[in-house]
């Protein structure tokens, strides 16, 4: 069976691969969106934390026997962890500057991060096995479908989703965005602000790690393998804006599914798809597809 | 203190002159060409207030375009850097009027994203070499006379080059277009109600921008006789933002302390502790945005002046 001339059953890997990339482009553009919500700073090292996602569920299995479920559970925590002591140390003193030193020193960070992994691992990757639960594949009748990819799709819709309902659908979010848009009256209201910035960003970051540990068995630990997403992100970033959270979610999963059609169709260009499209976005809307001009 | 600079100046430009005697020029070239992208990049962040993060884009088409026109077609060594500069510049223009659509934050994720895709295409061009590069570019005689094969009669070329690029920065910042570019750092809105066409101001710094960052890439290359995609990956645009951030950001001189100081780190540092270099790199990046965001010639002046305030 083909659609176009394609095979079917290669249409449908790629769409699934897409699919993959997609998720780890909506749980990184949400993070990255919920941040610059609170703390107003853009998470250079985004990037760098989803690296180090992988490669601690890596080193997890590799020096202390740590397996992949665990890994699930306790890496995110513990990329958080980080990402509060970064917070507590230094990121809190750049709240009163202009946006960009923020995002300078999370650069710093990143270039800091990417180049002690680079330099203890080298450049190639180091392969994590798919847990035996999720290997092999499902036969659907027209295509059989990867295990892992669709638990992988799966997980991060969850928690997408789940990051969705806390912040538009409880007290706990509505706290967070009375904080985003005004935190000296939120906290006039006997909230603790300083705290849920910490938090957030905690979370944020956490949420990298997360994808971090989904993508290790796909794309195996790879020091570069954070810089080569983030900037994907950023173009996923500013095609959907960062006004909406649901936003967010819907164009990182949509311009997955772009980019895999595009490397079936015409593979020179998979690579720069979505950049042309975000200055597709850029021209004939600035602000974004989900975004409120400011 | 204004009398003073000159001074300063023409003794700088008096042991630049000698430096070739003492020092190996070609190490001093690589400054050169790397403090004038930094030069052209603190235009746009330090007066304009915008911070480009995708300038790497211009150094490295600089590089390559220059690269190709003296190597395959065999132009002259001036028409050579003068096709770089005009390549960035059209490229700065294109990529100059998407991203000042954004403001701020998002403007850097443009410029960085774009610079992102040039890179890529670079990748894929046949013309570029791919992950070889552009090798053996001849320099060249220049005005079909100086032998450039000579790295002493290079480096004076080089240095005329990066002297005139830096007059004429300093020549913009001066003038009155300089002075609106400044106002639409300190408050955009109020230009805009002053009846100043903003868009246009800024375009036209970064396309300005962007040529110097090509003329840098293109000496870059004569001087190297290769152009690479490292000349054109993000680390490089990382680079000059730190090296504008090290020296101060806004200062004139700033960006050519800061080029000078991370080229003689990165060439002391690269045998010794090889790939921490890029640790190195990020941990003066969080020092400076932490603790001395003036850079080096910002707190040299403020110093400079509470001492001379005191005496006063």
């Amino acid at each position: 069976m083909e659609i176009f001339g394609v095979p079917v059953q290669a249409l449908m890997s790629q769409l699934m691969l897409g699919l993959v990339n997609g998720s780890f482009y909506a749980i990184l553009s949400l993070g990255l969106a919920v941040i610059f919500g609170m703390l107003n700073i853009i998470n250079f090292a985004h990037g760098a934390m989803y690296m180090a996602g992988a490669f601690l569920a890596w080193m997890g299995l590799t020096y202390w026997g740590i397996s992949y479920w665990w890994s699930l559970l306790l890496v995110p925590p513990a990329v958080g962890l980080v990402g509060i002591a970064i917070e507590r140390t230094m990121l809190r003193w750049l709240y009163q500057l202009d946006h960009l030193y923020g995002l300078l020193l999370t650069f710093g960070l990143a270039l800091m991060i990417e180049g002690l992994f680079l330099y203890l691992y080298g450049s190639s990757g180091l392969p994590y096995e798919v847990p035996d639960m999720l290997g092999g594949t499902i036969n659907l009748g027209f295509m059989f479908l990867p295990k892992y990819r669709a638990w992988v799709v799966g997980v991060s819709l969850l928690a997408c989703l789940g990051t969705w309902y806390v912040i538009e659908k409880t007290r706990l979010g509505a706290y967070l965005r009375a904080a985003t848009e005004n935190p000296r009256l939120t906290q006039a209201f006997g909230i603790n602000v300083p705290l849920m910035v910490m938090l957030t960003y905690g979370f944020g970051v956490a949420l990298a790690g997360l994808a971090g540990v989904l993508a290790a068995p796909i794309y195996q630990a790879d020091p570069q393998m954070g810089s080569k997403l983030i900037i994907v992100v950023f173009a996923v970033v500013v095609i959907g804006g960062m006004g909406s959270i649901m936003g967010s979610i819907l164009t990182g999963l949509g311009l997955g599914v772009i980019e895999g059609l595009t490397k079936v169709f015409y593979s020179e260009a998979s690579s720069t798809v979505v950049f042309v499209i975000m200055v597709c976005v850029l021209m004939v809307r600035p602000a974004g597809l989900f975004g409120r001009e400011k | 203190m204004s009398r003073k600079f000159p001074l300063g100046y023409l003794l700088l430009l008096a042991a630049l002159l000698f430096a070739p005697v003492v020092v190996y020029p070609v190490l001093v070239m690589k400054v050169l060409c790397f403090a004038l992208f930094a030069c052209a990049f603190n235009l746009l962040l330090g007066y304009t207030g915008l911070l480009s993060f995708g300038h790497a884009a211009f150094f490295g088409s600089g590089a390559y375009i220059a690269g190709h026109v003296l190597k395959e077609w065999g132009w002259p060594t001036e028409f050579g850097l003068l096709a770089g500069t005009l390549a960035a510049a059209a490229l700065g223009w294109l990529v100059g009027s998407l991203a000042i659509r954004r403001q701020g934050i998002y403007f850097a994720m443009v410029t960085l994203a774009l610079a992102q895709m040039v890179y890529f295409i670079f990748i894929q061009s046949p013309f570029t070499g791919g992950e070889d590069g552009l090798q053996g570019i001849p320099r060249g005689h220049f005005l079909g006379v100086i032998d450039l094969a000579n790295d002493t009669a290079l480096y004076y070329l080089v240095l005329a080059i990066c002297v005139s690029a830096f007059w004429l920065i300093y020549r913009t910042i001066h003038s009155p277009f300089g002075q609106i570019l400044k106002a639409v750092r300190e408050n955009e809105a109020r230009v805009v109600s002053l009846g100043y066409d903003v868009a246009k101001y800024k375009l036209v710094a970064f396309v300005l921008s962007a040529a110097l960052a090509g003329l840098a890439g293109a000496t870059k290359a004569l001087v190297f006789k290769f152009a690479t995609l490292t000349d054109a990956h993000w680390h490089a645009s990382g680079e000059v933002v730190l090296m504008t951030l090290l020296g101060g950001m806004g200062t004139i001189f700033g960006p050519v302390v800061g080029a000078s100081v991370i080229i003689t780190l990165q060439s002391e540092l690269a045998d010794k502790v090889g790939s921490l270099v890029t640790v190195i790199m990020g941990a003066i990046f969080v020092i400076c945005v932490l603790a001395f965001r003036r850079g080096i010639v910002g707190e040299a002046t403020a110093l400079y002046q509470r001492m001379v305030g005191r005496r006063a």
